[in-house]
């Protein structure tokens, strides 16, 4: 591909995410499993990008998929409504899934990049600290 | 959700923003995003209303900026819908950034772009500085000289610009109230013939097609930016200018409404010769008419296609005739005005030996009269005597004190 000439490509500045068409949901099908073509992303880790990061708290989580839904970099993993995790490769730690999270206390916090997540787990904020 | 057609006469009396605002309901868009500026606000208050009372389908957004009005035709048209807007000047200025993205992504977008100067000093009058502003955007640009070619050319240019083959976008350019707010007698289509000319939308590599997921926007560096903007370029250069020519065809063939993308004016045997745009044209092709019943031989060439660039048809037009003037209706800032430079260009390696001078005339919408004609078609006539260009190339028309002229 990097040796192709003007005449040799699709017009506009597009990328396909699959080789061929897909007949089902990619996101039904498990990630080792899809048929990524060779110019996506999903291998390429931007993770360095990010200074603050969210750590997510399960017990607090209703599932709600607000993060899902405003996550701009479709970084929030989601199986069956059921909220997993965040894809750490792809998250750029803008906060927003932190912003719209609707839970009392927020099932998602930034901390610094560095810090432990098993720490920040076990001194989340409660309810009471929440409403200040 | 149903939509009412609209009876329409088969004369209407439209100024250019009414006429541009009824094409554009007429070609059944999905997405207008907008944000009104003088002197093209009434194109976009005059959709609005249609959306207001019924008679259009699909979605119109106001936007906080044209910025955002043409993201979000970006957004629209890579979603996979029809799409089209209306600007003017420093509205066009604030696009500009999108309008490049729009055609290196090769998204069919349509924009009525009503010309207007450029501030400063402020002023909302017709010239052609902002067309000239976005000459290298990329994108296919048609200039309609009355409200009626602003009718047709928006017709027009929808076919064009979604063609498969094309996929760029296109302005259609009309003079700041001298045609957007001048009322006069326009030939309508039926809605139904009107929407059958510019057909049902066909989408390409759209987003919302689900089966084949597409990024859109993609980043690419020294190693990809070079191909694609060749390519942008070949597709103006060879596939555009014939699929203009067939889209004029059929236009002819369903209206008798013939379109050319060189309009000449008794040129067949003329000496001398005026080349402009916009209202000009109209008033140039009157005063040639007077001028040959004074005995000097005029013609008047009006540049319909201004983007891809005729340069054939161009040296075509001009190649007998012995004294031509090109006028620019735009502050050259520093160099020969933008149609003499391409005119020169499409004489250079020619053997013709034409006589060419260039007037910079109209800024903020000064007048162009019939007198300022009736001396420029006695200056190229001496020209044309003498075989050569007697005065400095570049000259100005209708400004106030001491005369002007360089090169």
């Amino acid at each position: 591909m990097a040796k192709q000439g003007w005449d040799e490509f699709e017009i506009g500045s597009l990328l396909r995410s699959f080789d061929g068409k897909i007949d089902k949901c990619p996101a039904h099908t498990p990630q080792r499993d899809r048929s990524y073509s060779e110019n996506n992303s999903h291998v390429a880790s931007v993770a360095d990008w990010r200074l603050i990061k969210p750590v997510y708290n399960k017990d607090y989580c209703i599932d709600c998929q607000f993060c899902w839904v405003y996550c701009p970099d479709v970084s929030i993993i989601s199986r069956d409504k059921k909220m997993i995790g965040i894809d750490m490769d792809h998250c750029k730690g803008c906060g927003i899934c932190v912003e719209v999270c609707p839970t009392n206390p927020k099932s998602l916090l930034m901390f610094p990049e560095q810090a432990d997540e098993e720490t920040e787990l076990a001194s989340w904020p409660t309810k009471d600290e929440e409403e200040e | 959700m149903a939509f009412d057609k609209m009876e329409l006469k088969d004369i209407e009396v439209w100024d250019g923003n009414h006429a541009a605002a009824q094409a554009m309901r007429q070609a059944q868009i999905d997405v207008v995003a907008a944000y009104p500026i003088t002197p093209s606000t009434p194109i976009v208050e005059g959709y609005a209303k249609f959306k207001a009372d019924n008679y259009v389908e699909g979605e119109f957004v106001m936007v906080e900026s044209e910025h955002a009005a043409m993201s979000g035709c970006v957004g629209a048209a890579a979603a996979g819908g029809r799409v089209a807007t209306a600007t003017s000047s420093q509205g066009l200025a604030l696009m500009a950034e999108v309008l490049y993205q729009a055609s290196g992504m090769r998204l069919p977008i349509v924009l009525n772009l009503v010309n207007r100067a450029l501030a400063a000093p402020l002023n909302v009058n017709g010239d052609h500085s902002d067309m000239y502003m976005v000459r290298d955007s990329g994108w296919i640009q048609f200039d309609a000289f009355s409200p009626q070619e602003a009718y047709d050319l928006n017709l027009i240019a929808f076919r064009v610009s979604e063609d498969h083959d094309v996929r760029i976008p296109a302005i259609i350019n009309q003079d700041g109230f001298i045609t957007s707010h001048t009322a006069q007698g326009v030939h309508t289509l039926s809605d139904d013939v009107a929407y059958n000319f510019v057909g049902e939308y066909k989408p390409m590599n759209d987003m919302l097609d689900f089966e084949n997921p597409v990024t859109h926007g993609v980043q690419t560096e020294e190693d990809w930016h070079f191909e694609h903007k060749a390519r942008q370029h070949n597709d103006m250069m060879t596939i555009v200018p014939g699929k203009i020519e067939e889209v004029f065809a059929d236009f002819e063939k369903l209206t008798g409404r013939k379109y050319n993308k060189v309009e000449c004016y008794d040129m067949n045997d003329a000496d001398v010769a005026v080349v402009c745009m916009g209202t000009s044209v109209e008033t140039a092709r009157e005063v040639a008419t007077e001028m040959r019943a004074k005995g000097i031989k005029a013609g008047v060439v009006g540049i319909r296609v201004f983007r891809p660039f005729p340069f054939f048809e161009i040296a075509e037009a001009i190649k007998d005739i012995k004294a031509v003037a090109v006028l620019d209706r735009c502050a050259p800032g520093g160099a020969a005005g933008t149609l003499f430079n391409e005119i020169s260009g499409s004489l250079y390696n020619t053997d013709l030996k034409i006589a060419l001078s260039g007037y910079i005339y109209g800024l903020g919408g000064r007048d162009l009269t019939k007198a300022h004609l009736v001396d420029l078609f006695n200056e190229l006539q001496a020209n044309a005597d003498a075989g050569k260009v007697l005065t400095q190339q570049q000259q100005f028309i209708g400004v106030r004190g001491p005369k002007l002229a360089y090169l």
